[in-house]
């Protein structure tokens, strides 16, 4: 039984220096055989286990981790949240995750720091109007909150924006989503870790998939560092490198996965009290609460799981920065790393079944997955359990890239691919 | 970020090239027999391997010539590099 996070607990633990915090999940060995297994212990892959146990009364279910948990590209991005995509899919998919970020921390009783600071999006050229408004129109229709800013409006949402006719790329309008923001990464994958291990899910740190195992078309078990486990069901959610576990079960999937940067700068006093993202020209920008900026770059052309990116990346997302932000212009950048995203050929995830009975893919979030964590879980865990996706995913198969019916968020979602 | 080895120019900065993707995808012979699944299977579909890949680059900043590349995507190191239409060094 988990010990319940509240005021009242917090001031008994301090009574005794917070030494004797109950433990937030176990560390235990694999079984031999569960239920189902899902590969990748990010914050994806844990929402799954979670909604797994919690609606569909599977809890003798584990979640495989090579690393540690959150430790891949749930600890590595920027915490952006929103769902003003453009396509209805897209808007059903994303909207269904934020419904659930409204009210997870009082779900999960942790405090994921979910704030809905708003989300601007810039537009630097008249196609960028053109696209942002037909987008904002579409948001509607959608029930998705969505306003189209004048370059005043902007300056009056976000004062520090330099809004001045003369500069390389002139803010010509901007749109504004109230309801989204950001949340504390982290703080999302213990979570739904400590919710998913109160019902009985066993994680599995430092627990590399090496092999999974078929009999013909359907899944046996996988083979692991840690031994053989048998199971008739494995949900790969293993981002970056899911085509490597595909590999394993000899599949083809159509991703490619690429080195994606992002930093963050020394921390300074509230400057910037929204998040504003400026795909033309690649910056966005948001402040964590310790007060650092956090900056997103762009991906690298080429394949390649190394976690790190070019500098030129970087440079061209600072030269950016300081055009629009002026302000910025002393700041120190403190740390910059890179994550390996997988990237969809029309830029939608992949929540699917496939040609294998028992295999279930998650995968495809390329540079925007945090977003959809909760959704995803929710969504990949309807799919695991009743072998059939959710209306809300059933778009996003695999067999979409046959059909030729694709997801093509491309630019059309604001996003900078 | 890594230098590359042109086989027109000599060693630039990776900055001057373009990657191209997976390299010897044959485009198909007679494309109108191809099935749907076939079709996916030629454009969409790719290895993405970790570990050593075949690739093709185009020194966009350059010579504007293409070749290919192979190359270990787990640590970025550059294998071999070949001319367009030279065969594959043997793995």
């Amino acid at each position: 039984m988990r010990n319940k996070y509240s005021v009242f607990s917090l001031i008994k633990n301090a009574l005794s220096y917070h030494e004797n915090w109950q433990r937030a999940w176990r560390d235990p060995a694999p079984k031999k055989e569960y239920d189902a297994v899902i590969v990748g212990g990010g914050g994806h892959g844990l929402a799954t286990a979670y909604y797994l146990a919690k609606k569909h009364n599977m809890n003798n279910i584990a979640v495989v981790e090579k690393g540690w948990i959150g430790g891949g590209n749930t600890g590595r991005n920027t915490t952006i949240i929103r769902s003003n995509y453009l396509w209805d899919a897209s808007a059903g998919l994303y909207d269904h995750a934020l419904k659930i970020w409204e009210g997870l921390s009082q779900e999960l009783n942790y405090n994921v720091m979910f704030s809905q600071r708003g989300v601007m999006n810039l537009a630097h050229n008249l196609q960028d109007v053109r696209d942002l408004k037909r987008r904002t129109h579409a948001n509607r229709l959608n029930g998705i909150d969505a306003v189209y800013l004048s370059t005043e409006e902007v300056k009056k949402f976000c004062p520090i924006i330099n809004t001045s006719p003369d500069i390389r790329y002139p803010v010509l309008g901007g749109t504004l989503q109230r309801r989204a923001g950001t949340a504390r990464h982290d703080a999302v994958a213990w979570g739904y870790a400590r919710g998913a291990d109160a019902m009985g899910v066993d994680i599995i740190q430092n627990c590399e998939v090496k092999g999974i195992k078929r009999n013909g078309d359907s899944v046996e078990g996988i083979e692991t560092t840690k031994g053989f486990i048998k199971t008739k069901k494995v949900g790969v959610v293993a981002a970056g490198h899911s085509s490597v576990i595909a590999n394993m079960a000899g599949l083809r999937l159509p991703l490619e996965s690429k080195p994606l940067q992002a930093l963050v700068s020394e921390p300074v006093k509230p400057i910037i009290d929204t998040v504003v993202m400026s795909n033309a020209v690649h910056a966005y920008v948001s402040q964590s609460d310790k007060g650092e900026l956090v900056i997103g770059a762009g991906t690298d052309d080429y394949v390649s799981y190394t976690q790190k990116g070019s500098h030129q990346i970087v440079e061209g997302t600072l030269n950016a920065i300081l055009e629009l932000y002026p302000i910025f212009s002393r700041m120190r950048m403190l740390r910059q790393w890179g994550g390996i995203v997988d990237i969809c050929p029309d830029a939608s995830p992949i929540l699917s079944k496939t040609s294998i009975k028992g295999l279930y893919f998650n995968c495809g979030w390329g540079t925007g997955g945090f977003k959809a964590t909760p959704g995803s879980g929710d969504l990949f865990a309807h799919t695991i359990a009743n072998d059939e996706p959710h209306k809300l995913n059933a778009a996003f198969n695999l067999n979409r890239f046959v059909s030729g019916d694709l997801v093509d968020e491309h630019g059309a979602a604001a996003v900078a691919h | 970020m890594f230098l590359i080895n042109c086989p027109y120019c000599g060693e630039r900065d990776q900055q001057e090239f373009k990657a191209g993707g997976e390299a010897h995808i044959e485009r198909p012979k007679q494309p109108t027999e191809l099935s749907d699944d076939e079709w996916a299977e030629y454009l969409f579909m790719r290895k993405n391997i970790k570990g050593v890949q075949f690739e093709r680059w185009n020194h966009a900043h350059g010579c504007r010539k293409w070749f290919n590349m192979v190359r270990d995507t787990s640590n970025d190191e550059i294998k071999a590099i070949y001319k367009m239409g030279e065969k594959p060094p043997a793995q």
